[in-house]
């Protein structure tokens, strides 16, 4: 037990009662007076030139307000990393994927925008089409970009000691391949947004993001309006896991539209756009070397993969590294070589989902280990003990584990699942499988090249010392931000829960890199806490002053002063302070000082009370090529055991139980950190039983809807005895580390290890269909 | 051409103008500014726009307005009483039910109507009544757990 009063606890969210009710108020739900609606037009092409675009039909709609092209928006090149700007908000030479956005027109209402935008002619020139990462790359291919002849955009080499010559020391040696599928991001709430730009010459833009300040970066950016001139608000937002974490092009359109009119313009996605958009996870080609020694000793990895990028690179110079650095992490590896490629495509752009970069790479591997503890004949969750890390080691490509409570995660799954008298002994059709995962508790740099802090807090008090405001643009996507910060806020500075109240996800109330790579608890964690700590000093020291008591005498706990060294005498302060507030309601009476005493006693002295936080990590990690991608101040692990239930017959998979247990260094909400682990493996299990975004000969998406792409329902979905496991971060505030993504990762190698342990098939292509069971069971039949 | 429909609203009537293509989620969020209805998909795959209809859960983008017409409507706004919660939307809060919260509304009037129909449902009942209600951020167990209570709850009253 510890003696924290509000962190560590069960607290319901800050925002459960707006939710519940349904008063919260999500981007679609904005309006204003005089608002326009716009709509996009999209390619129906793949790719192709463009020789032409007529307009003037469009504009002729009654009821149509702006059309515009690239004419009118200029040809900026964007994107999320500045090394690959290769997105303009419009397309102006051609059309790279069916989606791409050519024109956009405000009209007075949806119907109208739609009319219009149906009237617009665009002359093409058709390309080539490339579907697959094959074909792109052939010799001759027509270049997606110019500026990558052969298609791959973007290339990765690193090598940690040295593979060739650790494979020759081995004993035993493997080769598997590995391929998971393009996957949608699957969030309930589609982009939405509202831009007003004012007759003062301000833009406000309302949008569902998760990274309020890149968009605000990005809009400033391509429109050519200083930074200090865009807001960027982020209302409630149904979801991210990742595609709404960079700037889209219904943002920048929107408020160019709102600039030209003087109008607000408010757009929003439908479910077939979302899809077409994308941004979700790439499908990435593993091929992976595995040499350990006959003890068991895992001794050199090597790692090949290719990543079907889609049209443009969104996240995907980040993805490439992520899918070579995270890997060997858990583990004692001293020699690991990575070579990534990421080729363009003529389908929708893949970026950051959950567990950036780091899913199939797991899946494959932890499959690949399963496969060599067996043929070792050794168990393979003491084979994995065997080779895990622990606190304090630092890995072959620097990462440093300041806290790493993998033993104590793999111990745990293994005594509560009951493994040891199950593994190997369950009834044909049924298995259990084990895997390990591992994460960054937020990127240890920013997008952009900056010594930018990556989040800043602010804190300023109620006159009547009752209230605790707390200002930060951390974005809250459903994750449980805004709860978290809250609680930290609440426990450093000493108040209640409900004592604060947060103001997020606005750029105007600070900088904050936002929702992504896992960071919010922590970085943000940290400069909350800082602001907190800061505005405790100030009124402890106008107090000191008044009472005559040294700072360090006093605390502020639970609300009340408290007085280290006994009772003090502060009647002087409590009959002014009642004084001052004579007929307002809650009037402190019992026999303890309370804060808000004390906290208007130091507005009296000093004019309001603020304070701020600010925090970013320093130099971390090594001075090598992309070191600082995976880089990060904590890093994040968990071990996970599924049981499944195959049906011979069928081959269809049930997942029966899921046993998982997440190290996040100290977990400030029990129950969030609970409900991001539940997340996280249903997403997880998506991935692995039936999500796959399909394409058509022609790179249409072929299952742009809910109802043919399917994601878990909550017949899918087992209960998951959730284990948290609190190894104490030294980097993190009050010891806390990330969960929000980590925890998806053991899920699929842990599935298709309980799959082999039930028939024993291998399956190497996801998503696990009934049919890719099926023909794996018949092929293993007639091989006997 | 527009047609007069009348609809009973959370307990309240209305007379209303609409086109015949208009989806009951359409009239309740822009006509009626209940915006706490939700569209996720509009065509009937996510159960975000989840309202209770003469005391059956539909997904209301399925349903045009003017199908609606003489028709009883409950929406998340009237699910509790003032300011007092609804016995399962305080177990929503309580027990963790809620991430996001965009899937909440349909959940909410799912179990509702769950419940109203069959005060102790098995699990299995439990997660065949919120089935049509896809949610992505919770994996479903704590929602699935805030029902159970609400259930125990409810019967306690
Ligand atoms: S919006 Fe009606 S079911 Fe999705
Ligand atoms: S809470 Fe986000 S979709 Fe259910």
């Amino acid at each position: 037990m510890n003696d924290f009063s509000v962190i560590n606890k069960r607290l319901p969210r800050v925002d459960a009662w707006s939710k519940v009710t349904g008063e919260a108020r999500y981007a679609a739900d904005l309006s204003m007076p005089n608002m326009l609606y716009a709509v996009l037009l999209q390619s129906p092409l793949a790719h192709a030139k463009i020789l032409n675009i007529d307009t003037s039909a469009a504009k002729k709609v009654v009821g149509v307000k702006d059309v515009v092209t690239y004419k009118e928006a200029g040809t900026i090149h964007y994107g999320v990393s500045p090394a690959r700007y290769d997105e303009t908000m419009f397309c102006y030479d051609k059309v790279r994927y069916v989606g791409d956005e050519i024109a956009a027109v405000a009209a007075v209402d949806f119907e109208t925008a739609m009319e219009a935008v149906s009237l617009i002619k665009v002359d093409y020139e058709e390309l080539p089409v490339y579907l697959n990462i094959f074909d792109a790359m052939k010799e001759g291919a027509v270049p997606i970009h110019d500026d990558y002849p052969n298609n791959i955009g973007a290339e990765v080499h690193q090598e940690f000691g040295n593979v060739e010559e650790a494979l020759k020391e081995c004993d035993y040696v493997r080769t598997d391949k590995f391929v998971n599928k393009k996957q949608d991001g699957g969030f309930l709430e589609p982009q939405a947004c509202l831009a007003h730009f004012d007759m003062n010459g301000n833009l406000t833009l309302y949008t569902s993001t998760q990274t309020p300040h890149y968009v605000q970066r990005t809009v400033s950016m391509v429109l050519n309006i200083p930074i200090g001139k865009v807001k960027v608000v982020k209302p409630y937002v149904g979801g991210g896991f990742g595609p709404k974490a960079s700037a889209n092009t219904i943002e920048l359109a929107a408020s160019l539209l709102s600039m030209r009119t003087g109008r607000p313009v408010k757009m929003v996605m439908s479910r077939e756009q979302v899809f077409m958009h994308s941004r979700g996870r790439h499908q990435f080609y593993h091929e992976l070397t595995t040499g350990v020694k006959k003890d068991g000793t895992i001794y050199a990895l090597k790692n090949t993969c290719y990543l079907d990028g889609g049209a443009y690179s969104s996240f995907g110079i980040a993805t490439v590294y992520y899918a070579g650095s995270l890997l060997g992490a858990p583990y004692r590896l001293p020699n690991m070589r990575y070579d990534g490629y990421r080729v363009y495509t003529n389908k929708p752009a893949c970026g950051a989902q959950r567990g950036h970069g780091g899913v199939a790479a797991r899946a494959a591997w932890e499959q690949q280990l399963d496969i060599i503890a067996e043929e070792l004949g050794i168990d393979p969750i003491e084979f994995r003990l065997k080779n895990v890390r622990e606190k304090g080691e630092v890995t072959c490509n620097d990462f440093n584990l300041s806290s790493f409570g993998m033993k104590e995660c793999l111990e745990a799954i293994r005594d509560r699942s009951d493994w040891r008298n199950k593994k190997g002994k369950l009834p044909k059709g049924k298995g259990i499988g084990v895997a390990c995962g591992f994460f960054v508790s937020g990127a240890g740099y920013p997008i952009y090249r900056s010594e930018t802090f990556h989040s800043t807090a602010m804190i300023k008090l109620s006159e009547d010392g009752g209230t605790v405001e707390l200002y930060t643009a951390a974005a809250e996507i459903g994750q449980g931000s805004d709860t978290v910060l809250t609680m930290i806020a609440a426990e450093a500075l000493g108040v209640r829960y409900e004592d604060v109240k947060i103001y997020s996800g606005d750029t105007d109330y600070g900088v904050d890199l936002g929702a992504y790579s896992s960071r919010q608890t922590l970085m943000s964690g940290h400069a909350v806490k800082q602001a907190a700590e800061d505005v405790k000093k100030q009124v402890l020291e106008v107090l000191s002053k008044r009472l005559n008591v040294p700072v360090e005498d006093m605390d502020i706990k639970d609300g009340y002063i408290v007085f280290k060294k006994g009772q003090v005498d502060f009647s002087g302060i409590r009959s002014y302070y009642v004084k001052e507030h004579r007929g307002w309601a809650e009037q402190p009476g019992d026999d303890k000082l309370t804060f808000k005493e004390a906290a208007r006693i130091a507005y009296i002295e000093k004019g309001t009370i603020v304070s701020a936080g600010a925090y970013k990590p320093g130099e971390l990690g090594g001075k090598y090529k992309g070191a600082t991608v995976g880089t990060s101040p904590a890093y994040g692990c968990s071990a996970q055991i599924v049981e499944v239930t195959v049906d011979m017959e069928t081959g269809k998979v049930t997942v029966d139980k899921m046993t998982d247990a997440h190290d996040c260094g100290f977990a400030i909400n029990r129950t969030n950190v609970e409900g991001q682990m539940q997340g996280s493996l249903s997403m997880g299990l998506g991935e692995a039983l039936f999500e796959e975004v399909k394409f058509d000969e022609k790179g249409r998406v072929a299952n742009p809807t809910f109802g043919e792409y399917r994601i878990p329902t909550a017949l899918d979905m087992p209960n998951v005895n959730t284990i948290i496991i609190e190894s104490n971060e030294p980097n993190g505030p009050f010891g806390a580390k990330e969960v929000g993504e980590g925890a998806i990762m053991p899920t699929i190698p842990a599935i298709l290890n309980a799959i082999y342990d039930a028939v024993g098939v291998r399956i190497d292509e996801l998503p696990v269909t009934s049919e890719r069971i099926y023909n794996a069971i018949k092929e293993k039949e007639r091989k006997k | 051409m527009k047609r007069i429909i009348n609809l009973i609203v959370n307990n309240k009537a209305y007379e209303i103008a609409v086109l015949p293509n208009r989806t009951l989620t359409q009239v309740l969020r822009e006509d009626l500014n209940l915006l706490g209805t939700k569209e996720g998909c509009g065509i009937g795959d996510c159960g975000a726009c989840t309202v209770i209809l003469n005391g059956r859960p539909v997904n209301s983008c399925l349903v045009l307005a003017v199908q609606a017409n003489g028709c009883n409507i409950q929406t998340i706004e009237g699910v509790a009483d003032g300011n007092n919660l609804h016995p399962i939307q305080e177990a929503f809060v309580e027990y963790g039910a809620i991430q996001c919260g965009f899937c909440t509304p349909g959940m909410v009037l799912s179990a509702k109507s769950l419940l109203e129909k069959n005060p102790k449902p098995t699990e299995m009942e439990i997660r065949e009544a919120i089935s049509g209600n896809l949610c992505r951020c919770t994996g479903y167990q704590k929602i699935v757990e805030a029902i159970q209570a609400a259930s125990k709850k409810m019967k306690k009253r």
